[in-house]
Parts: structure tokens; sequence; C-alpha cells
């Protein structure tokens, strides 16, 4: 199974709130409404460029070992090479807003607007978090569909260049999902473009796979711990 | 009563500013310029003056980051008009700081919001962009004879790039000269101390007060 993902940007619109977050704003907090007005030309400016795209391949134990090995680099031992052996099902992603909006972000700072590109940005960012979200949950319905799995199960997302997962692994996960196809490159960092892009592996499975503690060393270096979130959600 | 005039047109400067008013900020400016004010002294007491109260609203959490960066604007709008005068005066900045996200590091929002506020504090900004080698970095600091590196990562995986730079300045014997101030979301006070840099910073008005204290600079 490899599918090309169109996505309507009104789908993948970003809540107000969850915008005010990125920016530093708590929820409850008195805004002054001009802010509130940069978001709406922000959300505007979003709908009216992002052309967002993915692709989703699924992929099986022994082909995601090699892409997962990468160029060798990965922190040993980390969540991701303990969780996929025991994974009932996977696939890898790509998402991508494309280009222009990332282009508009950068001359907006180069125009003085920097709060609206700093909340473009914002938007941006919480906007790929959605698409993701609606790529893993076409994916779940997919599995579902076809009575291959429990539908009491758990898909969870990871990304090359987090949890000891080196970034280097984006090289072999990008080649097997023939991103370009998409718009999305990698430079010689491995990082792609455009910005606004994600990808990483979905992992479907019994929800206690995903479960790890937060001690890998690399883990002393993360300031986010967002993997205490996304394991708590699976019990909810 | 000139001189009150004076004073309440930056203040004026000043509360405009706070408020993100960057048409009005922009006019008061070009105002005080006609009627004979110093650049020096519009930049100072008006500019530079709100800005620090910005920072301060920011630091309690009574304004929040786009409230800033609207501040900012209009601080560039004062600027844009002051720049060229302060140069033919020969006004000095508070230095020159090299900015720029490390090699393999292609996310510069955050390093384009430290040179914000550094420049709204009166700081001259060498901004090398992103994706910026050890040697550019350095390279950079030399020639334009700035006093700080500031370096920004993402990943932990190009933090190692930070401390090539801090690594290289100690080869030339540039550390006592050149300070270093490195931040960005996976990095630490504790990986800063770890390398050497001179400081952490994590955000841009933070920055400010570090590379402020490092220089000394009340």
């Amino acid at each position: 199974m490899r599918e090309i993902l169109e996505f309507d940007p009104e789908e993948i619109r970003p809540e107000l709130e969850a915008v005010l977050r990125r920016q530093g704003i708590p929820d409850g907090a008195k805004v002054d409404q001009k802010i509130f007005a940069l978001i709406e030309n922000a959300l505007e400016i979003f709908v009216e460029l992002s052309q967002p795209l993915g692709t989703v391949a699924e992929v099986n134990q022994w082909e995601f070992q090699e892409i997962y090995e990468g160029e060798g680099l990965n922190d040993t031992p980390n969540p991701v090479a303990q969780i996929f052996p025991k994974a009932d099902k996977m696939a890898l992603y790509a998402l991508t807003l494309g280009s222009e909006i990332s282009q508009e972000i950068a001359d907006l700072f180069e125009n003085h607007e920097f709060a609206l590109a700093s909340i473009l940005d914002a938007v941006a960012s919480e906007a790929a978090e959605n698409a993701n979200t609606l790529a893993s949950r076409d994916y779940l319905n997919y599995v579902i569909r076809n009575s291959i799995v429990p539908s009491e199960k758990a898909i969870l997302c990871y990304s090359p260049g987090y949890c000891g997962w080196h970034i280097s692994g984006q090289k072999k996960l990008h080649e097997f999902l023939q991103s370009e196809e998409i718009g999305i490159i990698l430079n010689d960092s491995f990082m792609m473009e455009p910005l606004k892009s994600i990808s990483g592996v979905m992992i479907y499975g019994d929800k206690k796979i995903h479960e790890f503690d937060d001690s890998y060393p690399f883990c002393d270096k993360c300031l986010l711990h967002e993997c205490r979130d996304r394991i708590r959600a699976l019990s909810m | 009563m000139f001189w009150s005039f004076d004073l309440s047109l930056l203040e004026e400067i000043s509360n405009h500013l706070q408020r993100g008013d960057h048409n009005g900020v922009g006019e008061l400016a070009r105002r005080a310029l006609d009627n004979g004010m110093a650049p020096a002294d519009i930049l100072d007491n008006g500019l530079i003056a709100g800005m620090s109260v910005v920072g301060e609203k920011f630091k309690k959490h009574e304004i929040f980051l786009p409230d800033v960066l609207l501040a900012a604007r209009a601080m560039y709008a004062g600027m844009d008009l002051l720049k060229p005068l302060l140069i033919k005066d020969n006004i000095p900045t508070l230095g020159k700081v090299v900015l720029g996200s490390v090699q393999g590091d292609v996310h510069d929002i955050g390093k384009n919001l430290v040179g914000i506020m550094l420049k709204g504090a009166g700081f001259e900004i060498i901004d090398l962009g992103h994706d910026v080698s050890p040697d550019d970095f350095v390279d950079a600091a030399v020639r334009e004879k700035a006093r700080v590196i500031g370096m920004s990562a993402l990943l932990t995986t190009t933090m190692p790039v930070m401390k090539k730079v801090v690594n290289k300045l100690k080869e030339m014997n540039l550390s006592g000269e050149i300070k270093t101030v490195i931040g960005g979301a996976p990095v630490t006070a504790d990986y800063a101390a770890s390398i050497g840099a001179d400081a952490y910073a994590y955000d841009g008005l933070n920055a400010v007060d570090k590379i402020k204290a490092m220089l000394g600079i009340q």
C-alpha cells in the first residue's frame, strides 16, 4: 500500500487556542484584540498559500529494520528499536505544506512584520501536526476496515531526529517513500525542504508496546518530554 | 520649555512603541528629528526605553510574544529613520553580535527573534542565516570585530557544531575577546557549560540580558 494524500487546507486549519499556545500564551490569558486580528490574518494566509500533500507507504518488519538502521548513527538503546519489532503494522509517512508558506514567513520577517511572521509559523507548525493526525486516522481506518487487527489498538508516530533515532534516518525513509513526488527533498544535513514538512513511521499495535520510561541517556537533553503526554493519551 | 516638550515627545515615542503602533512611532521620530533632537537621544530615551518596558512586561507575563514583536516592528520603524543619522554621527552601538543557526539546521525562527530583541536593545546584528559552518561563524566575528557569537540549534544532532565554534575560538586565542551564547529547543545551561560556551539563553529577551551581563553593560 502506497498512497498520495491530498488535504484541504481548511481541514487542517488550526484552532485559535492551539495557535495561542504555540505563541506561549496560556489558556484563559487576556489577549489584546489586535493579536486575534493577526491570527485571523495568518489563518487566511495559510489557507491561501498552503499546498498540503502527503505520502504514506506500509512497510514490513524487514524493510523497516533496514530503513531504521539508516546510516548506523542511532543512539542505542532507544525506544523505537524496542517498539517496532512488536508492531502489528507500520507505515512510513511524509507530509508537507509546500514551499510558499515558508517563503511567506521569511518574507514577512524581511519586511519587519515580525508578529505576523511568528504567528504564521505557529499556524503552519500546528497545521502540519493536524495533517499528521489525519494521516494517522486514515491509516487506522485503513487497517480496521481490512479487519487486520482489533480496533482497540493504537497508532503512535516516531520521527528521525527524536528519541535516539538519528536524523540521518531520513535518507532511507524518504528513498522508500519517494517523497520527491510530493515536493520534499533532503539537504546535506538530512533536513526536509520545504521546511514545513514532517515525516516518520506510524506504528500500530498493542497500546502497551508504546510505553517506555524517559530514562534513556538522550532524554536528559530533551526539554519537552512530549512522550509522556503521548503515552498518557493512550490510556484515555 | 523646549526641553519639557522634547521629553514628552520621547515619552510619546516610548508609549506608542509599547502599544506596537509602528506608524505612530515613525511619525513621532520624524517630528523629533525635525525639532532638532539628537538621533542618539531618540534612540536611547524613546525607542530603547520603550523596548525596555516591553521586555519587563514580557518577563512578568503581562504581555506575550506577539505584543513584543509588534513593539519590535515599531522599534524598527523608528530605527529606519535614525540609522543613517547614527552612522553619519558615528554613534556607537552596544556592539556587534554575529548570529546564526548552526550547520545542518535550517530552522531560523528562534534565531530571528533573538536578533530582533538584540537589535531592539541597541546591538548591531550580523545575521548569517541558517546552516552556518563553524568557520563562517568565527570568520564573520573576526571580520566584523564582533563581541559575541550567538548560535541556535533545534536538533540535538546539530548541537555539536556549537562546541566546534567554541573550540575554534579557543584554538585562535579569541575566547576572551569573542563571547559565545547558545540557545534553541534542545539546548540547556548545562550543555552550554559542558562545551565551554559563555552563556545559555532561553529566549530573545533572556539573550539580551545574558549578553549585556557578559559585556558588562548596564
